[in-house]
């Protein structure tokens, strides 16, 4: 893949995945945002804050070549350097992975700023996928970040945990405890949405989502069996096969640089030939 | 057409199958301890290199590479060490 790197200096922005409730798609999607922006040619890496339950390097697809990690990096056991694991598919997009064995609170504030201060002088994207939860990592995680996308299912567990997150993102960061900082950026990203169900009545809508979160919307990602298949294979779903969550990912990550794009919510049942000839316009 | 629908149901159940050897492979070396507890000694093994190197040579830890690939069979550990221009000290 050839890609036109950008040239100096680093952006230096710090994005938070993060969700509170498990398992809507926090990892899946710090994969795809995190590939999407190296895509796009930007410097990215992407750092796992879920000590204990490491999983990043699964769905990016380097658990096999993990020699060091973040909590070592912490510590002074290993440099940063050392630790980032460089993707195989695309060469500006790194890992740091986090440690299988230590307890969370290896994570210290200080430790963490030091190495995401570090961090800012060489990337311009530097993604955090949060743990699940709203506990020290999940703190750690948000707490320098300079936008949030907030994961959510149109569930109403989720919805309810993302309200807290925003809660929190609103008062207990960085940004939040400084005075005239402006405050993060945050947006919501609505995984495992299924148009036909929301059509039938069974599922909120995108409006009833935002409606009650009133936060911008960053993206629509719809239900897809491209995500199960990335994750086999450990392949961001943006480097992987085409596919309507990889083509939602893709217009998220364009809405995160700042450039304008429709918002299409598709399904993956969707009349294919009106897709082919309409669907990958603009 | 049925040749494509063919190839498609080809291609799902090899990503099942990756998926179950990659887990395969991983939790062998994270139940043996091997992927988990024994790879702490990485820092400490890369400690001793350099201490061993500097007795004859000037390096620092920053002229020290270390990388894994693990593997079902083997894992191998590749050390790279960059030796300063200038003869031994």
């Amino acid at each position: 893949m050839t890609i036109e790197l950008k040239e100096k200096p680093p952006l230096g922005r710090v994005i938070v995945i993060t969700s509170g409730k498990g398992g809507v798609g926090k990892t899946t999607s710090a994969a795809a945002i995190s590939a999407g922006l190296a895509k796009q040619g930007f410097r990215t890496v992407v750092i796992d804050f879920d000590v204990g339950l490491r999983n990043l390097d699964m769905t990016m697809g380097c658990e096999r070549r993990v020699v060091f990690d973040f909590i070592n990096v912490i510590q002074g056991d290993a440099r940063l350097k050392q630790a980032m694991i460089r993707d195989k598919r695309l060469d500006n997009l790194f890992i740091l992975p986090t440690s299988q064995t230590r307890d969370k609170n290896a994570l210290t504030k200080e430790g963490v700023e030091k190495v995401l201060d570090d961090l800012k002088q060489e990337f311009d994207y530097i993604v955090c996928d949060s743990p699940a939860g709203i506990e020290h990592g999940a703190q750690m995680a948000m707490f320098f970040a300079d936008e949030a996308v907030v994961v959510t299912n149109p569930e109403v567990s989720s919805v309810r945990d993302s309200d807290r997150v925003l809660g929190l993102l609103s008062s207990q960061t960085k940004r939040a405890e400084t005075a005239d900082a402006e405050p993060v950026k945050a947006q919501v990203l609505l995984t495992r949405h299924d148009p036909a169900r929301v059509r039938s009545g069974e599922m909120m809508t995108v409006e009833d989502v935002l409606e009650i979160l009133a936060v911008p919307l960053l993206g629509v990602i719809p239900e897809s069996p491209a995500i199960l298949r990335a994750s086999n294979i450990g392949t961001p779903v943006v480097l992987d096969e085409p596919s309507v969550a990889r083509r939602a990912y893709e217009d998220a990550v364009r809405r995160l640089t700042g450039t304008e794009v429709e918002m299409r919510i598709e399904g993956e049942h969707r009349p294919k030939l009106f897709q082919r000839l309409f669907g990958r316009a603009s | 057409m049925s040749l494509f629908s063919f190839a498609r149901k080809a291609r799902r159940p090899r990503s099942a199958q990756t998926a179950k050897d990659r887990l395969q492979i991983l939790l062998a070396h994270e139940r043996s301890g091997g992927g988990v507890e024994k790879t702490d000694y990485l820092p400490l093994l890369q400690r001793d290199i350099v201490a061993a190197i500097r007795k004859y040579v000037a390096i620092t830890e920053n002229d020290v590479e270390i990388r894994m690939e693990r593997g079902d069979q083997m894992s191998s550990l590749e050390i790279n060490i960059e030796m300063p221009r200038g003869a031994p000290r």
